[in-house]
């Protein structure tokens, strides 16, 4: 391949033979070490469209939550004409439908989802919408519930299982949107045809048959995106040709997916240092300034910073406040030893100043030892002041994923291009331990929910008959939690495909699955069986002899103090469970693997569980991720690091949530002495091998006059388990959570 | 990594708590010990829960250093290292004799935080030498001032500033400013004069006087006596600061 958009970039290596970005960015990139000082101001043009943005805004929050939406058009890749905020002063172009936060309904997920999620805002599905999708088109919903069993119907209706994508887009797939703008469409679709020859076998066998219908619709959508950017006046077949339509081609690549899928995390990739390939060209050769060059960025970052989808209220309070997980990672090491941090690197996080904090895009920068001084001080100073960074351990995920993966959704590692994942939500322990101790029963219902085995009945709890009976019910729930996902996920495929971003992927035969699994609960275990090892735990029955409540008797080891005795404990169970997992068969043969992520469940995890032989109330939230509850660790920051440090990432590699929150005043007395602070605290947890770390800097009276005035912080962000939030947009229940919980302040 | 720190563990520290991170009391990243126990009576004292001497958590100093050492990580980039605060880590001399030389050891910085209200013995000497770094907190110039305050003369705080300054010790003096008591800019300027014939003074800190400690004398039934004293503001730290001549 050659085209002449690629001049005076350096073809060595594989990339001008086949599709290969990494090996573009290896060839092409240049890292940077200096300091910030580079980095310009949003431009009088920039300012005015964010101006209009930030009034939509207004106007969103007045009406409900949802400003306008489309209740007749199903949503697809070219399903809409051309919309723009103001055409003169954008930049980048490309709208999800054809007006800014004018939402769109996607009902393959499921209908009735989606006329709730209308409903609930007031508005209502077009009738012959309606129609089409109850008698003639069957969804994704409809085809999970069709098969699934009554052990799994019951595990989700007593809170067992949560969260599970069988009424909503499973998402955390990324397309590689690079690819978009580096080879241009039809380079892909003549890829995607070699493949269609390659499944041209003699046994052709069911697999083989749903991979040439999937290779074919990816070729469809790859022509649906040309269509729907040629309606911008963009012709994308070819590759770009400078900074701008790289990011405008990346931009569509991206568009296009929000469009065809409302995926629960809809993340970017890794692009950063990619375009910044794009811009040092064009530097080089006078045809762009660095303000222009922060336009470009500051305009892109506006439009992901517009994605919506139309969801219900039960949606949010699991994932609370309308997020979209538009992850973008940031920086990291090559394998050879040079940084990955390039000037736009910079760019992209400067657009937090330019256009003020946000929770979108999910900006994570993945953080090495090894990165750039310069560098790690800049993040620091930005996290200090707007709490919209969260990093993870590049140096920990390097070693199995090397240096072009990117974050889907919050903590979910994946090779670019190469990697996906079969989103499973989590499974709630603390419960199961209760199901333990009840022998299957549901301690808030009574119900039989497992199957019936010999309840506890001693007065005092017995450490090992306890853990006897945690571990076959953890054997119990590891095998309807994969039954239940191997259906969701062949019903995904089935009725709900994401071709286009699947279309961004390498050939299916080499791409790797993963079956994402995840554990809610996980300090309230480690506390409740830590109590009943080293203190005394009573057992409080009602008449039908069901345990409903606990006393404890003495003090024990507590979670997130890095006490050995307890940490253990956890690190224990998550073993466990994994091993339990992997006993069973997962579709497309998918690796089992887990994370220890909540995201906003805790909050409704907590709700639905009774009380804890930890002296947990009934209904009291969660710890978020990987966080022990609130209250429980004494010994400061550190020792919490510590503790979640220790949890094994290679049993736990789809991610290990931290939540960490600092008043500005414990953090260090100036300005420099925090950003030092920090920056060695960050370096001093990745050491220790912990895997993803949430930065707040904030006041509790700042989050509490939030609560009472949230017209004076339409911009108030705060980092929740795994990505940022609007603080005004959580429900008051979970803003109660956010600023009960621990935040590390010094008297 | 610790087989050389079997022997002299036969003395029992008493802990009161833990922090993990400070950022406040000495360079860099610190791991803050609370000792148990103190022999003054700061009427603003917040933390009133470490005056009992024989309270606390039990410690040997082998399990002590395992501990810190968890937090190595965070100090060698950071410049920390460890606080030995309280109540007063002065008080148990011997366990401090034990627990520093392993903390040296392994090349951990440590800094003491303390009153300086003793006498300069040989046993406070040797501690000395073992540690990088005082925070000796200045309770009053002005000693009439200072006995009601804390309940003892500054005469033994004001020899130990000297002594640390005669061997070139590193120190940061600190004090906290409470509105009324201990702010009249006679006394301040004393305090200069004093600061100014210390060597090796790293580091002046005025401290803004609060009473969030306030709720753990409650706590404890006992009676806080500043009840009506204002927490000192922002100003009233900066007019100090320029009274003393620190940044």
């Amino acid at each position: 391949m050659d085209f002449k958009q690629w001049d005076n970039f350096n073809k060595a290596g594989e990339w001008t033979k086949e599709i290969d970005v990494r090996g573009f960015i290896q060839s092409n990139y240049t890292p940077y070490h200096g300091d910030s000082k580079f980095l310009a101001d949003a431009t009088d043009k920039t300012k005015k469209l964010w101006d209009k943005v930030l009034d939509l805004y207004k106007k969103e929050r007045e009406n409900g939550g949802v400003l306008d939406a489309d209740c007749k058009t199903p949503s697809s890749i070219n399903g809409y004409e051309a919309g723009y905020i103001d055409k003169d002063l954008e930049e980048i172009v490309g709208l999800q439908t054809d007006a800014p936060l004018k939402r769109a309904i996607m009902p393959n997920g499921g209908i009735r989802i989606v006329e709730k999620s209308a409903e609930s805002y007031g508005f209502k599905v077009d009738p012959e919408t309606e129609y089409i999708y109850h008698n003639l088109r069957k969804t994704h919903n409809d085809g999970v519930f069709e098969v699934y069993t009554p052990d799994i119907r019951a595990a989700r209706s007593s809170h067992l299982l949560t969260g599970l994508p069988d009424g909503y887009g499973r998402g955390r797939i990324i397309g590689d949107y690079r690819r978009v703008a580096l080879y241009g469409v039809d380079t892909l679709i003549a890829e995607k045809k070699v493949e269609l020859e390659i499944l041209d076998t003699d046994e052709f066998t069911e697999d083989i048959i749903r991979r040439r219908e999937e290779v074919a619709d990816q070729i469809k959508a790859l022509n649906d995106l040309k269509a729907m950017a040629a309606k911008y006046g963009f012709d994308i077949s070819t590759p770009a040709s400078n900074a701008k339509e790289a990011i405008q081609w990346l931009y569509f690549g991206y568009l296009g997916a929000v469009k065809d899928q409302n995926g629960a995390a809809m993340s970017l990739g890794r692009t950063s240092t990619f375009l910044d390939i794009y811009i040092e060209r064009d530097l080089q050769n006078g045809i762009l300034t660095e303000s222009q060059a922060q336009e470009l960025m500051d305009q892109f970052i506006i439009k992901l910073r517009l994605v919506r989808f139309l969801r219900a209220p039960e949606y949010n309070s699991l994932f609370s406040g309308d997020p979209v997980w538009v992850t973008e990672s940031i920086g990291g090491m090559g394998i050879d030893g040079r940084t990955l941090v390039t000037k736009n690197s910079f760019r992209v996080l400067h657009t937090l100043d330019n256009l003020g904090p946000a929770p979108e895009p999910n900006l994570t920068v993945l953080w090495s030892n090894n990165l750039p001084q310069e560098f790690k001080n800049y993040c620091a100073d930005i996290s200090i002041r707007t709490s919209s960074i969260q990093y993870e351990n590049d140096d920990l995920m390097r070693i199995t994923l090397g240096d072009d993966y990117g974050i889907a959704c919050c903590v979910s590692a994946m090779k670019i291009g190469k990697q996906m994942q079969f989103f499973g939500a989590r499974a709630n322990l603390a419960k199961t331990l209760l199901y333990a101790i009840n022998g299957g029963r549901d301690e808030n219902s009574g119900k039989q929910v497992a199957p019936k085995f010999a309840p506890i009945t001693s007065e005092y709890l017995n450490y090992d008959e306890v853990m006897e009976k945690f571990d076959q019910m953890m054997e119990y729930v590891a095998k309807i939690y994969i039954k239940s996902l191997n259906a969701i996920h062949f019903m995904h495929d089935k009725y709900s495909y994401e071709a286009l971003e699947m279309a961004l992927h390498d050939r299916d035969e080499d791409i790797l699955r993963t079956m994402a699994c995840g554990i809610a609960g996980l300090s309230v275990v480690a506390d409740s069986l830590s109590a009943i090892k080293y203190a005394k735990v009573k057992v409080i029955r009602d008449e039908t002899g069901l345990a409903i409540d606990y006393q404890v008797e003495g003090d024990f080891p507590k979670y997130g103090n890095d006490d050995d005795r307890v940490d253990q404990i956890a690190v224990d169970v998550v073993k466990s469970f994994l091993r339990k997992l992997q006993k069973h068969h997962t579709y497309r043969g998918s690796k089992h693997t887990l994370s220890i992520l909540t995201i906003t469940s805790n909050v409704v995890y907590g709700k639905n569980t009774g009380n804890t032989p930890d002296g947990r109330r009934a209904g009291e939230p969660f710890g978020p991720g990987a966080n022990p509850l609130h209250g429980r660790d004494s010994n400061g920051a550190l020792a919490v690091m510590n503790t979640i440090a220790k949890l094994p990432y290679e049993y736990s590699e789809d991610g290990i949530s931290f939540t960490f929150s600092i008043t500005p005043s414990a953090l260090g007395k100036d300005e420099n002495t925090k950003i030092n602070n920090l920056v060695s605290m960050l370096d001093g947890y990745f050491k220790q091998t912990g895997h993803h770390i949430n930065v707040n800097v904030f006041n509790r009276e700042l989050l509490e006059d939030a609560m009472e005035h949230p017209e004076n912080y339409p911009q108030l962000t705060i980092r929740v388990s795994g990505y940022a939030v609007n603080f005004i947009k959580l429900t008051r229940e979970q803003q109660l959570d956010v600023i009960n919980r621990t935040i590390h302040e010094r008297i | 990594m610790f087989e050389n720190l079997d022997s002299n563990n036969n003395i029992i520290g008493r802990i009161h708590s833990f922090e993990s991170f400070g950022a406040v009391d000495g360079p860099g990243i610190r791991f803050v010990v609370f000792f148990q126990g103190c022999g003054l009576r700061c009427k603003y004292c917040h933390n009133r829960d470490t005056w009992p001497i024989n309270a606390g958590m039990e410690y040997t100093s082998n399990d002590l250093v395992a501990k810190i050492s968890r937090y190595k990580n965070y100090f060698t980039v950071s410049g920390g290292g460890v606080t030995l605060s309280g109540g007063e880590p002065l008080l148990q001399q011997d366990f401090l004799l034990e627990l520093l030389p392993k903390l040296k050891k392994l090349g951990i910085h440590t800094a003491i935080d303390t009153s300086g209200n003793f006498p300069i013995t040989d046993k406070i000497k040797r501690i000395i030498d073992l540690t990088d770094l005082f925070l000796l907190d200045i309770k009053c110039i002005n000693d009439e001032i200072c006995k009601d305050l804390v309940g003892f003369s500054n005469k033994l705080e004001l020899e130990f500033a000297k002594y640390l300054s005669s061997i070139n010790k590193p120190i940061w003096i600190r004090q906290v400013l409470v509105p009324g008591i201990t702010d009249h800019e006679e006394d301040l300027l004393n305090l200069k004069k004093f600061l100014s014939s210390l060597n090796n003074l790293k580091k002046v800190e005025i401290l803004a006087y609060h009473d969030l400690g306030k709720f753990k004398w409650e706590n404890l039934g006992c009676n806080y006596e500043l009840a009506d004293v204002p927490n000192a503001t922002t100003e009233d730290v900066a007019r100090a600061k320029k009274i003393v001549g620190v940044a």
